[in-house]
């Protein structure tokens, strides 16, 4: 029985004599089978690569400041041959300048592609459902880890495994000379193949960036498919007695939808992209017309993926949202089987809407038809979400903590970003929109202010259960304000600029798109300075340490996460708790 | 398994060194892989065609496999496995299989895409390359000889029915405590695996009337070949990956591992091995005998 000795001395005892292992034990993080651990990790993960992919769209924006392509040159890599060619006389400055310029544009598209794919693989679905989703779905549901705690840890220590190879990626030859893959983060044939052939020098990658891209997504895959199946696992076999499907915090309800959406949708990517890997090194033309196959058939196979990949990154948040405008409107959700099922229902009609991102490609009338009318009824249960949230505020003692703050601004920008998905989803209308700046200002006001908005609601909401510290509420306010402008002045003017046909993903543009792109880039930094302040935020309460209780939040607070002291026993609920009818959600 | 204080029956793991280990097997096994495929520098390592990084993260992953799955068997034995622990696996397990169907999915929709629309794309203005055209024009597309689905395959699918015949044996016989008839029907399973892999990728393979892959040397290779080999590769594969399953359960079943009432390790091998069967029956209809029996009815 040594084995279970050592369960004991490693800490499996209740929140009285609470053994937590120091937290400068690396045993403790690097071999960890404890949820709230690995949720943990996976935050602190979440930050840095939000960091990283938010310093690529500084760069983006401000070569967009204004026309001509005049910053990036000045970063881009100059090989050591062409140093020499400097050195040597046989290349004069201007023609140095030149070369920079043509590098520029790669190196543009690249930060365009990683900005994107490091925001949804390694940001967003990171912090929702490896962070939040570990820390919470335990613990709503009355169990005392996840179902294959082991397992956990490998779909968090794969993901930095992904992050080096996408970083890998970045920095290795893409197409010709130039580093990184600059496609785009939806990785379509034919530029991301290197069968070549195309009218630009670039509309091929023949380097192993691409290759290393999609071993990278690869990984990231198989780590949210494991993740899937432990969430499922644990929410149907793992729940307290008494806590049936119909009692789940909303936020578990959401977890669930979500999981069920990777685990059904990224198989299917990892089949597209092994077809790409397959075109890349084996000659398989599975997306090459000269032999038979057809790049269109990539982009179905990757948007069959896609659209349930876009409720994977909102759906959560969803959840957060609900969690938090209940605690502070002091209600229970209103119309709470409705909020679930609409949820459920977003993820079964999520499968069958995803050609509305391909109405450019030429598929039939009667097709198109179809996509639009699917796309359109998603705004239904949709629209019974902001409703019930807005029904949930209504008659409530409304408290305006800083969560609710975040969950406010959700549900106001998200509706923007909502209805301006209602316009796209018309292929008569996108015919004229697609690829313009007014897709971008779309999905960045579901995702970069409906997802991060969630996210940092839920941060908030949480921290000091997580830290079992209060943040200060003025500085968390400020940044609440700095970011909520900041991101608006960002996007929405990218709108405007989107009607009136700027283009997306090209690094230059014409002089009367310069007014908007120039505002567009001041909202940046603003949003910037609001990135700092929350930075700020964090470090200021980890120095200064006051105390939370088991529940800051009060009555309306009323999961069982709150009935735990802050931080939760490093093992919860050796006793399980009993749910009654009328504790649910 | 309720210990002192920890009045639940569910399985709290010790903290393990195998899902980093494995990470960073995967992580050798990425980078090995694109070096080996296209090579990323000059050095000894890193030359295109270069084992070393990918066998490197081989080896890593073998050993975190058996060092994660006997952890698996030392912690069943010792009682770990309550029975709301059991039903966890059982979900786990088919959950698993389904993110594996969705993997299929993916081929079969190749498959099915170009069946059913090929006709649309070679009356597509913008196709232009008359080869293009001609290729999109028929399928299976010129010069491709399919296979004759009621010869080998046909002998291949009766293989792979009557090994899912035998794993049943062994299981019903593993319930019955009939450790010697569970023993041979698990042999027996383990047999006809190999000898699908064989006839599979011995026989069958290199009489192909067609090429896996173009890079413009071959006129009989295109999409049709690479959805053939892909799709029933992958699907050899996952024989091959089922065989290994049933093999270590045989392994333990000789040794002495699984008991009339918990052999779930067992059950879960025949699961996947039944989910690889019925894999290969959506094959045999819709990749060897449809576009066959399209082809003569022409």
């Amino acid at each position: 029985m040594s084995h279970h000795d050592a369960a004991h001395a490693g800490g499996a005892h209740d929140a009285h004599g609470d053994h937590r292992p120091s937290i400068y034990d690396p045993r403790r993080w690097l071999f960890s089978t404890n949820h709230k651990d690995i949720g943990t990790m996976y935050l602190v993960f979440a930050i840095i690569a939000g960091l990283i992919g938010g310093a690529m769209s500084g760069l983006i924006r401000w070569e967009l400041k204004e026309p001509g392509i005049t910053f990036l040159p000045h970063l881009v890599h100059v090989p050591h041959a062409i140093l020499e060619q400097v050195r040597l006389g046989v290349m004069n400055a201007d023609q140095l300048w030149a070369w920079k310029v043509d590098a520029a544009k790669h190196f543009y598209d690249t930060l365009v592609t990683y900005h994107g794919l490091i925001m949804i693989f390694f940001m967003v679905m990171p912090a929702m459902i490896g962070g939040f989703g570990n820390w919470f779905v335990p613990l709503m549901i009355g169990a005392p880890d996840m179902a294959f705690p082991r397992m956990n840890n490998i779909s968090f220590w794969l993901l930095p495994v992904s992050f080096t190879l996408a970083m890998i990626s970045f920095l290795v030859p893409g197409a010709g000379d130039h580093a990184g893959f600059g496609g785009g983060w939806t990785l379509y044939a034919p530029l991301s193949t290197n069968w070549g052939g195309g009218a630009t020098p670039f509309s091929y990658h023949d380097g192993p960036a691409m290759d290393f891209l999609i071993l990278s997504l690869h990984i990231a895959g198989a780590s949210s498919i494991l993740g899937a199946i432990n969430f499922i696992t644990t929410i149907f076999n793992m729940r307290a007695p008494g806590m049936t499907l119909h009692r789940m915090p909303l936020f578990v309800w959401s977890m669930l939808v979500t999981v069920w959406l990777l685990v059904l949708s990224l198989p299917v990517l990892a089949g597209a992209l092994t077809m790409l890997l397959t075109d890349r090194n084996f000659h398989t033309n599975f997306f090459n017309p000269a032999g038979g196959g057809d790049p269109v058939m990539y982009q179905h196979l990757f948007w069959f993926f896609g659209h349930p990949e876009v409720y994977i990154l909102i759906l959560p948040g969803f959840g957060m949202v609900s969690q938090i405008v209940s605690t502070f409107s002091r209600k229970p959700v209103f119309g709470y089987l409705g909020m679930a099922y609409a949820m459920v229902s977003i993820g079964l009609i999520g499968f069958v809407v995803w050609a509305h991102h391909m109405y450019t490609v030429g598929m039939g009338l009667d097709l198109e038809a179809y996509f639009i009318a699917a796309t359109m009824v998603i705004a239904v249960p949709t629209g019974i979400k902001i409703f019930s949230w807005i029904a949930t505020m209504w008659g409530g003692s409304i408290d305006f903590k800083v969560p609710m703050l975040w969950a406010i601004g959700f549900i106001f920008l998200f509706t923007v970003g909502g209805v301006t998905g209602v316009v796209l989803a018309n292929s008569g209308v996108d015919t004229s929109f697609h690829d313009t700046y007014y897709v971008v200002a779309h999905f960045h006001y579901v995702l970069s202010l409906g997802a991060v908005f969630a996210i940092f609601g839920g941060f908030f909401y949480w921290i000091p259960k997580m830290s079992g510290y209060r943040y200060n509420g003025f500085l968390a306010g400020l940044q609440f304000w700095i970011m909520f402008i900041g991101v608006n002045i960002v996007f929405f003017p990218q709108h405007f600029l989107g009607a009136q046909g700027m283009p997306r993903r090209h690094v230059d543009y014409n002089e009367a798109y310069q007014y908007w792109n120039n505002i567009s880039t001041i909202g940046y930094l603003i949003t910037a300075v609001g990135v700092l302040v929350f930075l700020v935020t964090l470090v200021e309460m980890f120095l200064v340490k006051r105390k939370a209780g088991a529940n800051p939040w009060g009555e309306g607070a009323n999961t069982l996460e709150w009935s735990l002291s802050s931080p939760p026993p490093f093992h919860q609920f050796n006793e399980l708790p009993v749910i009654k009818p009328e504790a649910g959600h | 398994m309720a210990h002192g204080d920890v009045k639940h029956d569910y399985h709290l793991v010790n903290p393990s060194p195998w899902p980093l280990l494995g990470s960073i097997g995967a992580l050798f096994l990425a980078v090995g892989g694109v070096v080996l495929m296209r090579g990323v520098g000059e050095g000894f390592f890193l030359a295109k065609g270069q084992w070393t990084l990918f066998l490197i993260g081989a080896a890593i992953m073998t050993i975190t496999c058996i060092g994660w799955w006997g952890d698996v068997i030392k912690e069943s034995r010792a009682g770990d496995h309550t029975p709301v622990v059991d039903i966890g696996l059982r979900y786990g397990m088919i959950l698993f299989i389904a993110s594996e169907v969705m993997f299929f999915v993916a081929w079969f929709w190749v498959f099915f895409e170009m069946v059913i629309f090929h006709d649309n794309r070679s009356s597509w203005i913008i196709a232009g390359d008359p080869e293009a055209m001609a290729a999109w024009a028929n399928w299976p597309p010129p010069h491709v000889e399919t296979f004759d689905p009621f010869q080998l395959p046909l002998m291949n699918t009766l293989i792979l029915l009557l090994s899912g015949t035998t794993v049943t044996w062994a299981h019903h016989a593993l319930q019955q405590d009939d450790r010697k008839g569970a023993t041979l029907g698990l042999l027996l399973t383990v047999l006809l695996g190999l000898a699908f892999t064989y006839v599979q990728f011995g026989v069958e393979y290199p009489e192909a009337g067609f090429a896996f892959g173009n890079a413009g040397e071959v006129a009989s290779a295109n999409v049709y070949g690479a959805s053939f080999f892909m799709a029933t590769g992958f699907h050899g594969a996952h024989v091959i990956i089922g065989t290994i399953f049933l093999a270590v359960c045989l392994l333990r079943l000789i040794s002495g591992g699984f008991s009339a009432k918990k052999h779930f390790g067992l059950e879960a091998a025949a699961w996947y091995w039944h989910f690889v069967d019925v894999v290969w029956l959506f094959l045999f209809t819709f990749v060897y005998v449809t576009p066959y029996l399209t082809m003569q009815g022409n």
